[in-house]
């Protein structure tokens, strides 16, 4: 048995090496260097300065704003999408006529590039634009959709819409999941299409759940790439992620608070993650 | 309501393409606003852009502008195909050989190397960007391709995806097939792969969607702007806006007719990520 399992070690890293060798070279060691650098002066011939670009990023405003912004959209951003989506996918969940167009509907902005769509957003959210034509046809203020805090409610509208399609198939399937008899004992039982709902659907979508909620936090911060192309490097307060913030200091070449940047990002998402783990295993206990 | 709905999802997809197909004039006209504050500073309140449901004359100015008077449109659209379909293959195989170790082999620190590749998965790409920078400086990629296809190869998404479709594969087959003498590297393209096909459909629809989309990793590692994808050349071209429409119709034509053709796998295939995540 043993002499057996190592037989299969060694095959195993035959099928790894090709995978773990680019892997280490252009995402751990990079990494690696990254946090490395996070601690020095400077990136080539640097010298060890301990917390300091730490201290001066925190410092800093603009580092606190783009912190906060990407805080912000992720937390109203992202529980706002799973409500919606959880919602059309139970709709989407009965027979229903043209179900599968509507499917197709929802998905299809998943795969339509940012870049080919920004147009239409720009024509629809100028301020000479076609949303606040309407506005004005029915008599109302026209709004700087780009340039006030309408700004990150414009974000958040785009990120649902590429996104929702995505969550509501996870959706469908967890839901496709559920045996239907329980709903039919429960019924019987006596329970509420409420009581159901909580104590059935939900408590049978935890494993579903958790995994839409990182994909959407993941998700959330590609929406850099719109907020980018809408809206360039400087966008209104409301809108400026900690995307914006490193991509500047790239281009600026102050490498040493980039990095200490990107360390603190990946900090903040391993915790989250690690917390929704701990949430999860603890929810699943309970459950069993 | 959730036919509405679904006109609210394919409204811009819509627009863009109906509005392919008016004139330069007309999108000038239209469209002109946009973009023109200082106008409206000067007193010129009733200025607005006027979203056309229908063109006026359905004209093919903008996609003749685009195909025959711009060669550099064409040649950034393959610059696209160059940059995704080695990335596409690459990581596919590779990723199809790793998945196999996961899902099928044992051995030591299995759980742990898994849980690595997964978190990188997670990292937006800002994170890795000047020790990535660093890396293709060294190794004298910077303003080659191939400073974007290597790291879009060994990118942990495809492992994560291929070893959820490799876990639904019982063990018994891979038993039996050894039991007839077969190897590893035998029972991998023999059974696994066949049994996967659909997960690599997935896979390749998913991942073109992403690189058929970049901008960042194009935009930092490559200076020449004859070599960028579209990708990039599109995102700013909306100071053009005469042929924008088309263009952009055009660039989201590959993505959207292989999701149609392919959607039952794209669709299995999310799901199938997601059920055992």
């Amino acid at each position: 048995m043993k002499n057996w399992a190592r037989k299969d070690s060694s095959i195993a890293w035959l099928f790894l090496a090709p995978s773990v060798a680019g892997f280490a070279l252009f995402y751990l060691i990079p990494f690696g260097m990254g946090v490395f650098y996070s601690f020095m002066d400077r990136t080539v011939g640097g010298q060890y300065v301990g917390l300091q670009n730490y201290r001066e990023l925190i410092a800093g405003d603009s580092f606190r704003k783009a912190a906060s912004g990407t805080f912000y959209f992720s937390l109203v951003s992202v529980p706002l999408l799973i409500v919606l989506s959880l919602g059309l996918a139970l709709l989407l969940n009965r027979s229903l006529y043209g179900q599968k167009w509507l499917r197709t509907a929802y998905v299809l902005p998943l795969v339509v590039p940012v870049a080919s769509i920004i147009l239409v957003w720009q024509i629809l959210f100028d301020w000479n634009g076609a949303l606040n034509a309407w506005l004005s046809g029915f008599g109302l203020a026209r709004v700087d959709w780009m340039k006030t805090e309408a700004a990150r409610n414009v974000i958040i509208t785009m990120y649902i819409w590429k996104n929702i399609g995505y969550n509501v198939i996870l959706f469908l399937a967890g839901l496709q999941q559920i045996p239907k008899d329980y709903y039919e004992t429960a019924q019987i039982e006596g329970a509420g299409r409420l009581r159901q709902f909580r104590s059935i659907t939900l408590v049978y979508l935890t494993s579903t759940m958790f995994f839409v909620v990182i994909m959407s936090i993941i998700n959330s911060f590609k929406v850099f790439r719109e907020t980018y192309l809408i809206a360039g490097p400087y966008p209104h307060d409301s809108i400026y992620m900690l995307q914006h913030f490193m991509n500047n200091m790239f281009l600026s070449l102050d490498l040493p608070k980039m990095t200490a940047a990107s360390t603190l990002m990946v900090g903040g998402i391993l915790i989250i993650v690690l917390g929704l783990f701990a949430m999860e295993r603890r929810y699943r206990r309970y459950m069993e | 309501m959730m036919g509405a709905i679904a006109l609210v999802m394919l409204f811009p997809i819509g627009v863009t393409l109906i509005n392919s197909f008016m004139s330069t004039r007309e999108i000038g006209i239209n469209y002109g606003p946009v973009g023109q504050m200082n106008k409206v500073m000067e007193g010129r309140n009733d200025l607005f852009a006027n979203l056309k449901w229908l063109p006026d004359q359905v004209s093919l100015e903008q996609y003749g502008k685009v195909l025959m008077d711009s060669p550099l449109y064409l040649s950034l659209f393959w610059n696209s195909v160059f940059l995704v379909v080695p990335i596409i293959a690459g990581q596919t195989l590779i990723a199809a050989l790793a998945a196999y170790a996961f899902s099928k082999l044992r051995f030591r620190g299995r759980e742990f190397m898994f849980l690595i590749y997964v978190l990188t998965m997670l990292m937006p790409f800002q994170v890795t960007l000047v020790p990535n920078y660093i890396m293709a400086e060294r190794l004298g990629l910077l303003n080659s391709s191939v400073a974007i296809i290597l790291p879009g190869i060994f990118a942990a998404f495809g492992v994560f995806m291929l070893r959820q479709f490799m876990l639904d594969i019982p063990y018994a087959y891979i038993e039996a097939a050894k039991m007839d003498g077969a190897g590893h590297l035998r029972i991998f393209y023999t059974i696994i792969i066949p049994m996967v096909q659909p997960g690599l459909a997935a896979l390749t629809i998913l991942l073109f969607v992403d690189y058929w989309n970049m901008v960042e990793q194009p935009l930092i590692f490559l200076d020449d702007p004859l070599r960028q994808p579209l990708s990039v050349y599109l995102s700013n071209v909306s100071s053009e806006k005469g042929l924008a429409f088309a263009a952009s119709a055009i660039y989201m034509a590959p993505m959207v007719l292989l999701f149609l053709y392919a959607e039952t796998y794209f669709i299995e295939g999310v799901q199938l990520s997601g059920i055992k995540g």
